[in-house]
This record gives C-alpha cells, sequence and structure tokens, in this order.
C-alpha cells in the first residue's frame, strides 16, 4: 500500500483575546495508505475536528495553519495551492461527510439539486449525464427508490437516509479520501451500525481510503486498521487496531478503555476519566496528560514525553515507554 | 433559487395568497391599461365651480374638489404609483441584496467598508438629495425619481441581506458544500441567496408600501409627481381639507392604497413560503 495522504507537523494557532496564541492541534502527523481506514479517536476538544478541516484547508478564521506544517496529498503540497487548485480537491481527491445530516444539507435545494452541483463541480458532464450519475451514487449509497428521492427535499428524508445522502454527495467528484466526522453521532445505534457498514463497503467497492474521527473507541473496534489517539491537540498513541484493543501503550488510551462498557469481560462499574480535556489557550506543562493520569511520575509534569516507535508505524507518546525509567 | 425561478414561482402560486396578491395587481395594471380608452382625461379641468360631487351614476368614484372625476384619477394614478413603487424597489432590491452579499460573504475590511458607507448614506436625508437634484431640474422626470428611491432606498435592505449571510454562513451546509468544492459564485447563488431570500422578499413587500407614501409626501411638498398628473398618494394629500365634507375624495385613492399594500403583502408571503420547502 502506497502513501496517499502524509499530514507532516500539523500545527493550527488562533490566536487568543488576551493576545496570546492558543495551539488547538500541535505537531500532529499522520498518513493514510491507499485503501485502508484510519480512525483518530479523541475527546471532545481533542483538536481532532479541526486536524479533519485543515485536511481541505478548511481552518475557520482567525486560525491558521502555520506555514511550516505540511499536507503531502501523493506527494502535492496542499499549502502551496491556489484557491482553484484547492476547489479541485476539495471533493475531487477528498470528500468529507459531516456530523449532522439535517443540518449539512442546504433546505431550499433538493437531495438531487445538490449531488448534481458537486458532480458538475468536478466532472465535465452535461446535466442529464449528471443527473444520471447522481442517481446512481443514490443506488450505490443504498438509498430505495433513488429516482424518486432525487426530487425530494433534506426535510422529507429520515435521518439515515440524509446521511446516506450526505455520504453520495461526498463521494460525487470520487475521492481517494473519505473524511468521516463523527458520521454516526446524530443517529440511531442501529442506523450508526449500517452507515458503518456502507463507509466500510465503498472503500472496497471504490479502493477508496477512509479518514474515520470518532469519539467512541467501541465505534472503530473492527472498522479501521490502524488508530490514532489524540489527546489535547497531540497525537498519544498510534497503533494497528487489534494491538491497540489488545495493549493499549498509553495511560489515556487504557483510560478510555476502562471508561466504556465491555461485553466479554464482568466489570462491577466503568472508570471514568476525571476531569475535563483542558482547552487550547492552558495545555498542561510536558505531558499534557499528567493532570489526569493515574500512573503519573515525577518528570511527567517536567519534561516533554518523547514519541517512542513500537512497532513500524506504531507510537506513544509517553515516559513509560521508556525502558527503564520507572 | 429553487431549482429555477420557474420552479419558485410555480410553489408560490400553489398558494392562495399568491393568487389574490397576482389577481389584485392584474386588475390594477389592466384598468391602468385600459381605463383611458374608457375614462375622461384625468388631468383634465371640468366646471370648477361645481366642486366635490358625492359617488352617482356618472361618477362612480365621485368627483374631487375640482370635480374631476376620482374614479379616472385612480386609474390614472394606478400607473405612476405603481410603476414608481415597483420599479424603485426592485432597484433598491438588487442594489441592496448585492451589497449585502458582498459585505456578508467577504467579510474582513470590505465588509467594514461597505457597512461605513451604508452607515454615512442613512444619515443623509433623502429629501435633501432631492433638493440637490431639484437644481439639476426643474421638474423631477419620472425616470428619475424612480432612481432617485431605488438608489436611496437600498441601505436597509443591504444590512437585513448582511445579516442573513453572516447567519447563514454559519450554517454547516454552507461549510460542508465549500469543502466538497463548491466555488464562491455557487456558495452565494445556490446557497445564500435563496437561504437569505424569504425575509428579504418580506421586507420589500413592505418597501412597496413605503415607497407608495413615500411618493405621496414629496408630491405634496411639490418634489414628487406635480399635478396635474395623479398618483394615489397625491390625491390623499389633496383630499385632506375635505375629509369631513367629501370622504369619498380620500376614500378612494387611499383604498387603491391599502389594496395594493395588500396584494404585494400576500405575494410577498407566498413567496417566503415557496422559498422555505419546509412550509410545504
Amino acid at each position: 500500500m502506497s502513501s496517499l495522504l502524509d499530514l507532516k507537523d500539523l500545527r493550527i494557532e488562533f490566536p487568543t483575546p488576551s493576545g496570546g496564541v492558543a495551539v488547538p492541534v500541535d505537531g500532529v502527523s499522520l498518513s493514510v495508505s491507499r485503501g485502508e481506514t484510519l480512525a483518530l479517536v479523541g475527546e471532545s476538544g481533542s483538536g481532532k475536528s479541526l486536524t479533519a478541516l485543515a485536511l481541505l484547508r478548511l481552518v475557520p478564521a482567525p486560525g491558521r495553519i502555520h506555514p511550516q506544517s505540511r499536507i503531502l496529498l501523493e506527494g502535492t503540497d496542499l499549502m502551496t495551492l491556489d484557491p482553484a487548485a484547492l476547489r479541485a480537491v476539495r471533493g475531487g481527491r477528498i470528500g468529507i461527510v459531516f456530523q449532522d445530516a439535517s443540518t449539512s444539507l442546504n433546505p431550499t435545494l433538493t437531495i438531487g439539486d445538490q449531488l448534481r452541483e458537486t458532480i458538475l463541480a468536478h466532472k465535465k458532464l452535461t446535466k442529464p449525464e449528471a443527473r444520471e450519475r447522481a442517481i446512481a451514487l443514490l443506488e450505490e449509497t443504498g438509498i430505495p427508490e433513488p429516482g424518486a428521492r432525487y426530487g425530494a427535499y433534506p426535510h422529507e428524508l429520515s435521518g439515515g437516509l440524509r446521511q446516506r445522502a450526505l455520504i453520495a454527495i461526498a463521494l460525487a467528484g470520487e475521492p481517494d479520501l473519505l473524511i468521516a466526522d463523527e458520521p454516526t453521532t446524530a443517529l440511531d445505534v442501529t442506523i450508526q451500525a449500517q452507515i458503518l457498514e456502507l463507509l466500510d463497503h465503498l472503500r472496497v467497492s471504490r479502493g477508496m481510503a477512509v479518514l474515520l474521527i470518532a469519539h467512541d473507541l467501541g465505534l472503530v473496534a473492527g472498522r479501521a486498521d490502524r488508530v490514532a489517539v489524540m489527546y489535547a491537540g497531540q497525537i498519544v498513541e498510534e497503533a494497528a487496531t487489534a494491538r491497540l484493543f489488545r495493549s493499549p501503550a498509553h495511560p489515556y488510551t487504557r483510560a478510555l478503555f476502562r471508561s466504556i462498557p465491555r461485553i466479554d469481560t464482568p466489570v462491577a462499574r466503568l472508570a471514568p476519566i476525571g476531569g475535563g480535556v483542558p482547552t487550547p489557550d492552558a495545555w498542561p506543562r510536558a505531558c499534557r496528560f499528567h493532570p489526569r493520569c493515574d500512573e503519573v511520575l515525577a518528570r511527567c509534569s517536567v519534561e516533554d514525553p518523547p514519541v517512542v516507535p513500537l512497532a513500524p508505524g506504531e507510537s506513544v507518546r509517553c515516559w513509560l515507554a521508556v525502558r527503564g525509567v520507572r | 433559487m429553487i431549482g429555477s425561478l420557474a420552479e419558485l414561482l410555480r410553489r408560490a402560486w400553489a398558494h392562495p395568497s399568491a393568487r389574490w396578491g397576482v389577481g389584485i395587481l392584474l386588475a390594477f395594471a389592466l384598468a391602468a391599461a385600459l381605463g383611458p380608452l374608457l375614462l375622461d382625461d384625468p388631468s383634465a379641468m371640468p366646471d370648477v365651480v361645481a366642486g366635490a360631487t358625492p359617488p352617482s351614476a356618472g361618477h362612480p368614484f365621485g368627483t374631487d374638489h375640482l370635480n374631476r372625476d376620482i374614479l379616472a384619477r385612480v386609474v390614472g394614478g394606478a400607473r405612476v404609483s405603481l410603476a414608481v413603487a415597483g420599479l424603485a424597489v426592485l432597484l433598491a432590491l438588487t442594489l441592496g441584496s448585492a451589497v449585502g452579499l458582498a459585505a456578508g460573504y467577504s467579510g474582513g475590511w470590505v465588509d467594514a467598508a461597505l457597512m461605513r458607507v451604508v452607515d454615512a448614506a442613512l444619515a443623509i436625508p433623502r429629501l435633501f438629495v432631492l433638493l440637490l437634484l431639484l437644481v439639476v431640474w426643474e421638474r423631477i422626470p419620472l425616470g428619475a425619481l424612480i432612481l432617485f428611491l431605488g438608489t436611496t432606498g437600498w441601505f436597509g435592505t443591504s444590512r437585513l441581506v448582511r445579516g442573513e449571510v453572516l447567519r447563514i454562513r454559519q450554517e454547516p451546509f454552507v461549510a460542508a458544500a465549500i469543502a466538497l468544492g463548491a466555488s464562491p459564485w455557487r456558495t452565494i447563488t445556490r446557497h445564500l441567496l435563496p437561504n437569505a431570500a424569504g425575509p428579504v422578499l418580506v421586507a420589500a413587500t413592505l418597501g412597496v408600501g413605503d415607497v407608495i407614501l413615500l411618493e405621496a409626501g414629496l408630491s405634496f411638498l411639490g418634489l414628487g409627481i406635480q399635478p396635474p398628473t395623479p398618483s394615489w398618494g397625491g390625491m390623499v394629500l389633496d383630499a385632506r381639507p375635505y375629509l369631513s365634507s367629501a370622504p369619498w375624495t380620500a376614500l378612494f385613492p387611499g383604498a387603491a392604497i391599502v389594496a395594493t399594500v395588500l396584494a404585494v403583502n400576500l405575494l410577498g408571503d407566498a413567496l417566503s413560503a415557496a422559498l422555505d420547502p419546509r412550509s410545504a
């Protein structure tokens, strides 16, 4: 598998009202190979959604991507592209599905209009050809009676169908990478499974890579090839999904697992992680997790923890992983 | 707009209020077109001595203080008042929407500059500018009056549109469209404008009433439509001294103003409902 997307040292800066700089995403590096699913997991406020927006150069003002950051899509640095070239990437090379389909669709346009518009933005087709392709996309995303739904307005569809339509629109430009930013948060549990199933099916049938953003490790199990765990604007652990679930290396990852119910082990009670994610204008010194960590060492609050490689493509940002540190 | 303009109009037409509104406006337009063939010359000066006479078989709406047929004058006034109100509001709406979209979409210094211009423009009284125009023209031609009312009537609209655009720009569907490669032009015309159009159309319909009344006020000051050309506002103001002795002189032009404003409001309601498919 060759590398499709290489994110190198992504740093996003926001000016604070007091004149300082907040850094909600601080030195994130990721790579996504063709055809694989990478899950980016973290709590609200960890910077995962902002990272996704940055891949499309869509960090909301007044935030900015640090000019030294590199977003390489098959070797092309998106940081160097002009607006027209960026538009071709958005939707054409990288598609994105947002959380809530009820607000992510324009209420005044039919599903078909919105699909056709995105198709025509990326493909040189006549309107009837675009219509044909739009209906094929609706069918591909499992929408029953695609011909009839083509003329439907978003409010006329159920939540699950709306999310499918949103996915169809994201696929309109035939992207190589689909970013799914918590695509199932607004849905019922049974529909959630169907949508994730659909994404996986589309990934295989189209040979497309998927960046799945989630706050729920349980959602990721069995669907992602690799998982990157994000905390306070940094990636704290990156591993193959199986290894991560078998032996999580970072105390934060372990704490995440203890906070979700598991069916295979009889646990009396769930263990929540005390406190909340700190805010980007006041990350803790040194290891950002140390105030909430139950395995904290003396040096954790003094020195930045190193990123320790565990295997090819696997690493953990923790002092505990350094041999002989205890 | 929704699919196409034809689609929007078709959806609006499904509302009874649109049919009423269009019906009333068509009736006025028809009367304005056919009136000159069937009725007296509204500007003619008949037997002045007779004064105002109440409605009768010969004069269904009665006559005014100069014994002119009020029916003929209401019909004649329809041409002037509707043309002035319709065209001036259309012009104001276009200018206001363009400036509001530009300001709201661009943000930053473009927004700041445009809105400061609007602030400054709002501080200049319209009548003052009109007096300046009177230096150029002894009597203001109809076209110039429309141009004047249109180009000085868009400031409020631009603020309204800007506000709507700022609100809609925050909606996830706009972010989604941009994230999937929509160009600025597409974003503005397909995503921002149709979703901002509802309140703007309602404001425009209110603007029609405003312009008719403003034109009346201008005529009263001798700055607008000059007598003996009839306009509804001018007729109401002419009738003011005779409200108790000859109430019909104010009643019929007043009713024409009310009917027109009502018709445009009904149309505006139907249009804004048609723009929002959720209300269908």
